[in-house]
C-alpha cells in the first residue's frame, strides 16, 4: 500500500544519478511528504542533516525508481501465478516503484471498471504503483475497439492487446484514429500472428536442428513497417512494446528520423540470450517473440547504445510448473523479469556498450516521457520513487529466492552484476537489503 | 403567389447538390420559400400550380421524414404524387437503377425526387431520364434540400449568415447532410467547424476552408449555431465509436458541452434523432434552443419551392 508519509528522509553521501537531467554526481537528496523536496551535489556538503532519518548511501548509486512499461500479472484470473501484491515485492526487490501492467488477464482489462478494480486492488495490496494497460480491442479479439475515452479517464495509462498483434489493418488503422483523438497512447505486439501461429522459436538452422515448429524472423519487421504506415496516417503515438531484430530497429529507426510519433522497447531477454540459448528445450527460455539469432541480439544492444531503442523491459510473464513443464512446443511461453531487469541492463554498462546513465535513462525517463508520467526523475517536486544501487554487486540469478510467485526465469543460474539495495515509493521504504 | 410563367430561379432544371448553386440562387429560392412558409400556415394549404404534374418519389432507402415532406409539398402544389420504395439487390445495383430509369421514363414524370444509397445516382438518373431530378440524398454525397432548409431556420431565426459560426458534429464521414450544409454555409460567408473523433472525419477535411475540431469543448466555443448528426447504430459498436455510452461522454450534445457555444445558440439536428447518444432529451426538447421542429416545417416549405423553381424550367 503506498500512503504519502509525512516523515522527512535525507540521503547523504550518494552518487546521484538523474538520468532525465544529466546530472551524476556525488551529493544527496532529500524527501518530504513523499516528494522529492531537494537534491544536489552540494546538499548535506557543510552540514549533517539533523533529521529523524539519515540515509548513508556510501557512494552508492540513487537514481529514480525504475519504471517497467511491460509486466503481465495474474490478477484478475491466475492469482496463483502472480497476484498485483507478489509482482510488486518482486518489482520493489528489483528497484522497480511503477510497473505497466498489460491487460491479458481473465476478464481482459476492457472495461473501465476493471481498471477501477485494478487500481484499488493495487492501492490495497501492492507496494510499488501499478499502471493499468487497457485492452486495445475488446476481449483482445482484434475486431472491434475498446472505450478509449472513457478507460483513459479510469486510469489507463496506454492502450494495447499486449502479446497479441491485431492482424486486421482496418481495425488498427480506425483504433489508432480514435487512440489519436483521444491523444492515447498505443502499445503493439509486433508479429505477423498468421505466419507465426504455432511457432515456438525463429526459423533457422538451430531449430531445424531441434526440429521445433518456427517462424521467420521477418514476422516482426513486417507488422512495424505496416504498423508505422498506419502511425503515418493515423498519427497516433506509437509505442513498440518489444522489438528483437534488426530489421525492426532500422525501420523505427527510419520512422523516427521521418519524425514519426514512434517508440520502442526491448526486452531483457532479448539483450543478454540467443536462440541458442534454447539449449536443450529449456522451455524457461520460450518466450514470446522468441529469442533471436546471435545478430539480432547484437543489434539489439546496439539499438540501446544508439538510443532508437528507448527503453528496457522485462516482459515479466509468470508462468507455472503446469505450463512450463511441457514440451518445448506445447509449453507457454514467458519469463519472469522484474527482479532481474535492473542486473540485465546494467551489463550493457559493465560491457561497455553504453554508460551507466544511458541504461538508466532507459529504465526511467524514457519509460516516464513515453507513458507522461511524472516519476523516472530526481527532479525537486517529483514523486520520491527511488533506487539506491550498487551497480557492481555481483550475483547469480537462483530462482529459489526470487520473490515473484511465479520461478520461471530465463536468467536461472546467469551471473549478474548490479542490484537494488533499497527501494522508496513515495518516500516510503518498500524494500531495504541495506 | 408565384405563377407558372414566372422568371426562372434556377439555371438547371435539375437540383443534384448545393454545388452548382450560386449564392443567388440560394437567397432566391429562400425568398421564395418565405411565401411557402405562409402558404403551409394558412388554412387552405393548396394551391394548382403544379395541377397535371407527376411527382415520383423514388426511394431507394427507407426515409419517412423526407419522402413525407416531398410528398406534402407536391401536393399542396396540386401535383400528382407517386411513391415507389425500391429495395435493391446489391449485386447488380447499376443495372437495376438504369432499368428504373428507363422505366420510369416512360411514365412521363415531370419531377422525380430520388433517395439513393450510393453517391452519384441522382447525377446518373438526371442523364437518363428526360424530366427534372432532384437528389433527396445520395450516399455520403449530397443531401442539398436538407441544407437549404436548414438555411431556411437558421436565416428567420438570425436573419443572415455572414459570420456566424457554426459548428457541425457528429459523423461527419459518412454524412451528405454535412457535406451539402459545409458547401452552402461556407458559400453564405458563415464560419464552419466540424467536430468529431478522427474515426468519423473524413480525409483531408480541412480542405473544404472549414476549422477540424476533435474536442467539443474546443469545437463549440462562440458557435452560434450547433448542427447535430445522427450516428447510425451500426456505426456506434466498435468499427468507428467504441460504444454509444463513450460517444455521448465525448461528443454527445449535453447541457455542459453547450454551454461553451455562444450564449442563446441554437441547436439543429436533421432527423431522426438517438436521444442519449448524440444527443441529451432535454435539449432536443426545449424550444428555447432547439429548432428541430422548426427545421421540419422549413423542409415542406423549402421544398415547395424548389419544385415551383424547376416546375418554371419544365416544358
Amino acid at each position: 500500500m503506498i500512503s504519502a508519509r509525512s516523515g522527512r528522509i535525507a540521503f547523504r553521501n550518494a552518487r546521484l544519478i538523474d538520468p532525465a537531467s544529466g546530472l551524476d554526481a556525488k551529493g544527496g537528496l532529500l524527501v518530504e511528504n513523499g516528494r522529492i523536496a531537494d537534491v544536489g551535489p552540494r546538499l548535506f556538503n557543510d552540514a549533517e542533516p539533523n533529521d529523524p532519518e539519515v540515509i548513508d548511501c556510501r557512494g552508492l548509486v540513487l537514481a529514480p525508481g525504475l519504471i517497467d512499461c511491460r509486466v503481465f500479472t495474474g490478477e484478475p484470473g491466475a492469482e496463483h501465478r502472480e497476484s498485483l501484491e507478489s509482482a510488486s515485492t518482486a518489482a520493489a526487490s528489483g528497484g522497480v516503484t511503477s510497473m505497466v501492467v498489460m491487460p491479458n488477464t481473465d476478464p481482459v482489462i476492457d472495461e473501465p471498471s476493471l481498471v477501477d478494480f485494478l487500481l484499488r486492488r493495487a492501492a490495497a495490496t501492492a507496494k510499488v504503483r501499478v499502471l493499468p494497460c487497457a485492452a486495445l480491442t475488446r476481449g483482445l479479439h482484434g475486431e472491434t475497439m475498446t472505450e478509449i475515452g472513457l478507460l483513459k479517464e479510469a486510469g489507463a495509462v496506454a492502450f494495447s492487446d499486449g502479446d497479441r498483434s491485431i492482424a486486421n489493418a482496418r481495425v488498427l488503422r480506425r483504433a489508432l484514429s480514435y487512440a489519436a483523438t483521444f491523444d492515447a497512447l498505443v502499445i503493439a505486439h509486433a508479429e505477423d500472428p498468421e505466419l507465426t501461429l504455432n511457432a515456438s522459436a525463429t526459423e533457422g538452422e538451430f531449430a531445424t536442428r531441434l526440429g521445433i515448429p518456427a517462424a521467420p524472423a521477418i514476422a516482426e519487421a513486417m507488422m512495424v513497417e505496416r504498423d508505422i504506415r498506419l502511425v503515418e496516417l493515423t498519427g497516433a503515438r506509437y509505442h513498440f512494446g518489444q522489438i528483437s531484430t534488426r530489421a525492426a530497429l532500422n525501420a523505427v529507426a527510419a520512422a523516427k528520423a521521418r519524425g514519426l510519433p514512434v517508440t520502442c522497447a526491448v526486452s531483457a531477454h532479448h539483450l543478454m540470450l540467443n536462440e541458442l540459448d534454447v539449449g536443450s528445450y529449456l522451455t524457461f527460455r520460450k518466450v514470446s517473440p522468441p529469442l533471436r539469432s546471435e545478430a539480432d541480439r547484437a543489434a539489439m544492444v546496439e539499438g540501446v547504445a544508439s538510443g532508437v531503442i528507448d527503453a528496457i523491459v522485462s516482459s515479466h510473464e509468470p508462468q507455472g510448473a503446469d505450463t512450463k513443464r511441457q514440451p518445448f512446443a506445447a509449453a507457454a511461453a514467458g519469463s519472469v523479469g522484474l527482479e532481474t531487469l535492473l542486473g540485465a541492463a546494467l551489463s550493457l554498462a559493465h560491457e561497455g556498450h553504453a554508460s551507466l546513465i544511458q541504461v538508466l535513462a532507459t529504465l526511467t525517463s524514457a519509460p516516464a516521457h513515453i507513458f507522461g508520467l511524472p516519476t523516472g526523475t530526481l527532479a525537486k517536486g517529483a514523486p520520491a520513487d527511488l533506487v539506491l544501487i550498487d551497480p557492481g554487486e555481483p550475483f547469480v540469478v537462483d530462482a529459489e529466492k526470487l520473490h515473484s510467485r511465479a520461478r520461471n526465469t530465463a536468467f536461472e543460474g546467469r551471473k549478474l552484476q548490479g542490484r537494488a539495495r533499497a527501494t522508496y515509493v513515495g518516500g516510503e521504504c518498500v524494500f531495504d537489503a541495506r | 403567389m408565384t405563377s407558372p410563367d414566372a422568371a426562372p430561379i434556377l439555371k438547371s432544371s435539375h437540383l443534384l447538390g448545393i454545388d452548382g448553386l450560386s449564392p443567388f440562387d440560394i437567397t432566391a429560392l429562400l425568398d421564395l420559400a418565405e411565401t411557402y412558409v405562409m402558404q403551409g400556415r394558412a388554412t387552405d394549404k393548396k394551391t394548382a400550380l403544379l395541377k397535371g404534374r407527376t411527382l415520383i418519389n423514388l426511394f431507394f432507402e427507407a426515409s419517412t421524414r423526407t419522402q413525407s415532406s416531398f410528398e406534402l409539398a407536391g401536393k399542396r402544389l396540386g401535383a400528382d404524387v407517386m411513391n415507389m420504395s425500391v429495395k435493391t439487390s446489391s449485386v447488380s445495383k447499376g443495372e437495376t437503377l438504369i432499368d428504373t430509369a428507363s422505366t420510369l421514363n416512360a411514365m412521363r414524370p415531370d419531377i422525380l425526387v430520388v433517395r439513393h444509397q450510393d453517391a452519384g445516382a441522382a447525377e446518373l438518373l438526371s442523364r437518363k431520364l428526360d424530366c427534372s431530378v432532384i437528389n433527396a440524398g445520395d450516399g455520403a454525397h449530397e443531401h442539398p434540400t436538407q441544407a437549404l432548409l436548414d438555411a431556411l431556420t437558421i436565416r428567420r431565426r438570425l436573419g443572415h449568415f455572414e459570420g456566424l459560426v457554426v459548428a457541425i458534429c457528429g459523423d461527419v464521414l459518412h454524412s451528405r447532410v454535412a457535406r451539402s450544409n459545409l458547401r452552402l454555409l461556407s458559400m453564405m460567408g458563415a464560419q464552419v467547424r466540424l467536430v468529431a473523433p478522427r474515426t468519423l472525419l473524413p480525409a483531408d477535411a480541412d480542405r473544404f476552408g472549414v476549422e477540424i475540431h476533435t474536442d467539443m469543448k474546443s469545437g463549440l466555443a462562440g458557435a452560434d449555431i450547433v448542427m447535430m448528426l445522427r450516428l447510425q447504430l451500426e456505426r456506434m459498436s466498435g468499427a468507428f465509436v467504441p460504444s454509444a455510452r463513450e460517444y455521448f461522454r465525448f461528443y454527445g450534445l449535453d447541457r455542459a458541452k453547450l454551454a461553451v457555444a455562444k450564449p442563446g445558440a441554437l441547436v439543429m439536428h436533421p432527423g431522426p434523432m438517438n436521444r442519449g447518444v448524440e444527443i441529451a432529451s432535454d435539449i432536443a426538447d426545449d424550444v428555447q434552443v432547439s429548432l428541430i421542429s422548426e427545421q421540419v416545417e422549413m423542409g415542406v416549405a423549402i421544398r415547395m419551392a424548389i419544385l415551383d423553381a424547376l416546375s418554371r424550367r419544365l416544358p
